[in-house]
């Protein structure tokens, strides 16, 4: 085999595109891919020029020119190399010769991204095994000098999951010093005590196994496991399992942590499903059980928000928050002049006439959208994942939807305790004689009530259209706990709701493991049947007058 | 003395009565003695939906037995029907014996599935009808007794009744849709091959289930019957107008409603386990709440409180939906909601009360 691939100048290259990569940096502090596209390098021709050299020549000459190729600043490079690679990079014999990068079945221009399905007459540009060898090494290189730093822990995640071998830890030392990311330094040193685990001295792999027991990924508690099972020295052994002990303990921290979230952020669900049915059921004891359609109309607000504007998909959700309260209000006050208020003082009538409205408001959502679900887009900033570490990681969509839930439930807070309305409210809703006779217009508060409810119905529809299918039965997922939820937390009682919806959620995410979905909804049910009939008025009943009706 | 306390002094129920007899004489005889070609010939098919809506029938009558005459209004009563046709669908299941598409001499073929070696416990003994509608009446029945014990005890009343009776049919049903609870999971138990060896496909079978579910009704309906019109039946309805007031006259409240509670649920069941037959399939989709409630409005739409009224009200109700479900299906969930809102809002009693209404003119009562 001719040594095309010598140690000199790769190192050369990479010191160059070291200094490249800092300069750049530097250079460009607010770095996103939305700035890179049109940032034409004064390099571009001659990066295309080499790249329609690839096909030429024989396997040296082909190395010599991704060594050239290697200088170059290019977006498309990465690509390029990998398809290269995998021998997904084709070109045919014309001159200067297409290439294309194969995916799947698809054929993709490898240097202006056109589509390039179903020509015929490209090859496999070939490459041979010190070439892949070479490849892999500059591919490395490019993601570990990437400027966005995610990209670069996943490359060091990506060593650390193919193994780490001598070419790579020296690659990973070289690239240390000017790393700056805490957590890509972290995961250097995890990827380099792995190699030394396997290599160093007894001292070394000593100082490996201390740094390794800080990890917390999976092939290092595989790396320690193995020390500690089969290593000859009884001291290794011992501190390999001493370091296990200590990572399962941290992990088994951050999983229960992790459950809390998850916990938390259904209970924030449940939260905004049910803090509408709070104000009607709880405060003005109406049984609307259209509630889940309120709901559902909200969630249908974002789809229509994001059907008219389709420009503003990153601004849809803020646009359709007011949109949905304002639409749902309406519905509501609608529903409770035209059905409601002829059945005050008649619950069981109310929840069967609010049942039927439940019905008609599905099939007109099916009739006039089709009985199919509906896609709403999710904002590039509420989409990806938070990972705290290894082990932990949260998506923001949650993230956002918990705060979000707190946000709306002290809004409401806010709106009950601070303001006129909210002072009316709690007066008609304690005594509505009283209330109207120092003039308060019990009729107008009734409907006013009831639309800020159906309001709020719909604001926690546009959250729940970033987690669930946006279709006509959206809401009668819903409405059964949410009835749960107020009648659990003491009817018209508000903190009530927030602490009988988050515990709700935490209970229903920390049996799910070991009873399934489906049954651990099932024991919360039954749970919360059995506690209605110990307390039927919730955990936090109401004292006083006002509970006496 | 009994005869006119069950029939003659209920001028409505005799009518309705009769003509549930008279449609239990005559559709049978046009179905099998006239020829497929007259006019007058019943098809199969009329056949097994009126079948249907004789348990439907029997099923409001439970429904308004308590909600009607002891103010509760539960919307869970599905559960008690289903549970009902589980147990018959069960007793059918072991029919089927090593007919069914695996050929095991025991098992299920949803249990061959999923690779079970025995049958479980709770399917012991369902081969044996007795057995089977002992079950059908005990299990629901059991099921209303510790549900009802728990809540009536508590003074669980009203609209938190009819929410956690409806969290119950909702438990049920995601159970019921779980494979490992041994009861066919989302598809549920169907394929019946005979019922008491009569073959379930044959014609004189399918009438013989209708006259059973006509009788059942008629029977049914004279137990409503002697039940509202006893002493008992006089303390329910003081529980319904003024629960206070006859519990500090010393009256227990919660074991008459207790009972009344378990003995509709029981009449709830035995239309289960007729229908099941019928129909030829019981899944878990028959716990859905929505069923429940569609039970409640057959009695509003029909007269709450009189119990011909939800005989009336299920026959008209599910004539109206199977009307509009092959005629425009679009339609029938507005007429069905729009029915909801309007018999609440302007018919309070229901059709019976309107047909009252007309008639007071030149009735002396």
């Amino acid at each position: 085999m001719i040594p095309i691939c010598r140690l000199t100048p790769r190192h050369a290259v990479q010191q160059w595109l070291t200094r490249l990569l800092l300069l750049c940096l530097c250079s460009l502090p607010l770095h996103t891919s939305a700035q890179e596209a049109p940032e034409a390098t004064p390099a571009q021709p001659i990066f295309d020029e080499l790249v329609r050299q690839l096909p030429s020549g024989n396997l040296r000459q082909r190395a010599t020119t991704v060594e050239q190729l290697a200088s170059q600043q290019d977006e498309r490079l990465a690509d390029i190399l990998a398809a290269l690679i995998a021998g997904d990079l084709l070109a045919n014999k014309d001159k200067p010769p297409v290439v294309a990068i194969r995916n799947g079945d698809t054929l993709t221009d490898a240097l202006n991204g056109s589509d390039l399905t179903g020509t015929s007459g490209l090859r496999r540009i070939p490459v041979n095994n010190s070439l892949r060898t070479q490849l892999r090494g500059m591919v490395a290189q490019l993601n570990l000098s990437h400027p966005d730093s995610d990209k670069r822990y996943a490359a060091v995640q990506r060593f650390i999951r193919d193994g780490v071998d001598g070419e790579t830890a020296t690659l990973l030392r070289q690239h240390q010093p000017s790393e700056e990311s805490g957590r890509v330094n972290d995961a250097i040193d995890a990827a380099l005590a792995l190699f030394d685990l396997q290599t160093g001295d007894r001292d070394q792999r000593m100082a490996a196994i201390d740094t390794l027991s800080g990890s917390l990924e999976q092939e290092a508690r595989n790396a320690l496991r193995s020390v500690a099972e089969n290593d000859e020295d009884a001291t290794l052994r011992a501190a390999a399992a001493k370091a296990i002990e200590s990572i399962q303990g941290r992990i088994s921290f951050y999983r229960f942590i992790e459950n809390v979230f998850f916990g938390l952020s259904l209970g924030s669900i449940l939260l905004l499903a049910a803090i509408g049915l709070a104000i009607t059921f709880g405060v003005m004891g109406v049984i609307n059980m259209a509630h889940g359609e309120l709901i559902m109309i909200g969630a249908y607000t974002t789809w229509g928000i994001q059907v008219l504007f389709p420009d503003l998909i990153e601004w849809s959700l803020l646009i359709a928050i007011p949109a949905a309260f304002l639409i749902t209000a309406l519905v509501g006050i609608a529903i409770e002049r035209g059905v409601i208020r002829f059945l005050y003082g008649r619950p069981l009538e109310t929840l069967l006439a609010t049942f039927g409205l439940s019905l008609v408001l599905q099939q007109a959502v099916r009739t006039l959208f089709s009985p199919l679900n509906r896609s709403v887009t999710s904002p590039e900033w509420i989409s990806g994942t938070l990972s705290i570490n290894p082990v932990l990681s949260i998506t923001y969509t949650r993230l956002y939807i918990l705060l979000f839930g707190l946000a709306v439930f002290f809004a409401l807070m806010l709106v009950m305790k601070r303001t006129s309305l909210g002072l009316k409210v709690r007066a008609v809703s304690q005594n509505r004689a009283m209330a109207r006779a120092v003039g308060v217009r019990s009729n107008w508060i009734d409907a006013l009530t009831f639309g800020l409810g159906s309001g709020i119905a719909g604001v926690a529809g546009v959250a729940l259209s970033q987690i669930t299918n946006v279709g006509p039965n959206l809401g009668q997922a819903y409405i059964i706990d949410s009835f749960m939820v107020v009648v659990f937390g003491g009817v018209g009682n508000l903190w009530g709701t927030l602490v009988s919806a988050m515990s709700l959620g935490l209970i229903n995410n920390f049996l799910e493991p070991w009873a399934g979905a489906m049954l651990a909804k099932v024991l919360v049910l039954i749970m919360l049947i059995l506690f209605i009939q110990k307390k039927p008025k919730g955990l936090f009943p109401q004292k006083g007058r006002a509970a006496a009706d | 003395m009994l005869t006119q306390r069950l029939l003659l002094s209920d001028r409505g129920g005799m009518l309705v009565l009769g003509l549930v007899l008279l449609t239990t004489i005559i559709v049978p005889i046009l179905n099998l003695a006239v020829p497929s070609d007259s006019p007058l010939y019943i098809s199969n098919y009329t056949v097994a939906l009126l079948g249907k809506f004789l348990c439907f029938a029997l099923l409001a009558l439970s429904v308004d037995l308590i909600w009607g005459y002891a103010g509760i209004l539960s919307l869970g009563h599905g559960a008690f029907f289903s549970l009902g046709g589980y147990a018959m669908g069960m007793y059918l299941m072991r029919q089927i014996g090593d007919r069914g598409v695996y050929g095991h001499p025991e098992l299920m073929d949803f249990m061959v599935v999923l690779n079970w070696d025995k049958l479980p416990w709770y399917w012991q003994g369902f081969d044996m009808f007795w057995f089977a509608m002992l079950m059908v009446l005990l299990v629901p029945g059991l099921l209303a007794m510790v549900f009802g014990w728990l809540a009536f005890r508590s003074r669980v009343t009203g609209v938190y009744f009819a929410i956690i009776t409806q969290a119950l049919t909702y438990a049920l049903m995601l159970a019921f849709f779980r494979n490992e609870m041994g009861f066919g999971g989302n598809n549920g138990l169907n394929d019946f091959k005979e019922i008491l060896g009569f073959d379930l496909a044959a014609k004189t079978t399918r009438v013989g289930l209708f006259v059973a579910s006509s009788i059942a009704l008629i029977l049914g309906y004279m137990a409503c019957r002697y039940i509202v019109t006893s002493r008992m039946g006089r303390v329910i309805i003081a529980i319904r107008d003024a629960e206070s007031r006859t519990r500090f006259s010393g009256y227990q409240v919660e074991s008459y409603k207790l009972w009344l509670f378990v003995f509709s649920a029981m009449l709830a069941a035995v239309a289960g386990a007729l229908y099941v037959p019928q129909v030829g399939i019981i899944n878990p989709g028959e716990f859905s709440p929505l069923n429940s409630i569609e039970m409640v409005v057959w009695v509003a739409t029909g007269g709450r409180g009189t119990l011909f009224g939800a005989i009336v009200g299920a026959f008209s109700v599910n004539y109206a939906k199977t009307f509009f479900t092959t005629f425009s299906p679009e339609t029938w969930l507005f007429i069905l909601g729009g029915l909801f809102v309007l018999v609440t809002l302007l018919l309070p009693k229901g059709i019976v009360g309107l047909f009252d209404r007309f008639s007071r003119k030149g009735d002396k009562q």
